[in-house]
């Protein structure tokens, strides 16, 4: 019997890795200091105990992609697992002379400059390799910027699905009221990463259009 | 006699754009763009073609040179016509979009039917 059932849960696992689903990609996408990254950091926090990156109030921080897979994130309507990609901050400009006046020395402005523009680049390549977006935007900042337009484009241009998170909720020039009022074909959810505000509502979200 | 200065903008048409292939929207744009010239697209670019303009541009950044684009356009619209429907797939229509040097446009205010943006004749 031993020999059978060793045979049956052999058949079994071969079954599994031969027709395993994969896990769905989603890319957390926005521009800088949107808290793409806080962001991350939280749902990882919350499901794996550990963290994706490190985050600066100056803006390029996360200068090139990271991706999780096998991020479970459980429900109340049950659970679903993602492959999470970090995406660097999306911009048309890169400036160096504003990381010195951020306080960092020329040449160190410089690199990450180039280090900066590289990770635009990645985070474009990538929108070819998702299944679906958590697009961060701040919400003390005007919505209508040209790498939401973008971003929110190239999904609906896919058919893929969009969530949108409208950040820093936590401040007291929040209006994610405006977000909504802009992109109203999207759904949306007001969070602070920074805080876990509102963070079970966003799981619930992931589950409901990634899943 | 005074000389006039300024910008050049160039107004230019969905006819002209439509007879480029995606690859020849964005290096023109690119390169008139890095001339100093300001573009009004009649009708913009798709949401892909935005992205390899977005792209290239990185590409292109070099410190105290070119830093960037400018780059303004309406959110798309999805086409809900009859043909649409039957191609099964979302076709965005695109709207006019403004493109130009980081350096000498900057956007002042933008919402879903309305671009404002200052224009600067100095970099």
């Amino acid at each position: 019997m031993g020999v059978i059932r060793k045979i049956k849960r052999n058949f079994a696992d071969l079954f599994k890795k031969l027709f395993k689903k994969q896990n769905a990609r989603i890319g957390i996408y926005g521009p800088p200091n949107a808290g793409k990254t806080t962001l991350a950091n939280r749902i990882l926090r919350d499901w794996t105990g550990d963290a994706m990156g490190s985050v600066s109030h100056i803006a390029h921080e996360t200068r090139r992609a990271r991706r999780r897979e096998g991020v479970t994130i459980k429900t109340n309507g049950g659970s679903i697992t993602l492959d999470i990609i970090d995406t660097p901050g999306l911009a048309t400009k890169i400036d160096f002379h504003e990381f010195m006046e951020q306080g960092m020395d020329e040449n160190e402005s410089k690199r990450r400059a180039k280090e900066a523009t590289e990770g635009v680049i990645e985070a474009v390549k990538w929108l070819d390799n998702l299944d679906g977006v958590i697009l961060v935007m701040d919400a003390t900042e005007d919505p209508f910027t040209q790498v939401n337009v973008t971003v929110i484009g190239n999904m609906e241009a896919r058919s893929l699905p969009l969530l949108i998170a409208a950040n820093k909720v936590d401040l007291p020039d929040a209006s994610p009221s405006t977000i909504r009022d802009a992109f109203p074909q999207h759904p949306m959810v007001s969070i602070s990463a920074l805080e876990g505000k509102n963070i079970d509502t966003l799981y619930e979200e992931i589950a409901k259009r990634f899943g | 006699m005074s000389i006039m200065q300024g910008f050049q903008m160039d107004l230019v048409s969905e006819h002209r754009l439509a007879e480029m292939t995606p690859v020849e929207k964005v290096r023109f744009i690119i390169d008139e763009v890095k001339e100093g010239k300001i573009l009004v697209l009649e009708k913009g670019l798709s949401p892909e073609e935005e992205a390899s303009l977005i792209e290239m541009t990185m590409t292109l950044i070099e410190p105290d040179g070119f830093s960037g684009i400018e780059m303004e356009s309406y959110p798309g619209e999805v086409d809900t016509s009859i043909f649409g429907r039957l191609l099964k797939k979302n076709t965005l229509k695109t709207r006019m979009t403004v493109i130009g040097p980081a350096d000498q446009l900057k956007t002042l205010r933008k919402d879903r039917n309305m671009i404002s943006a200052l224009i600067s004749t100095q970099k």
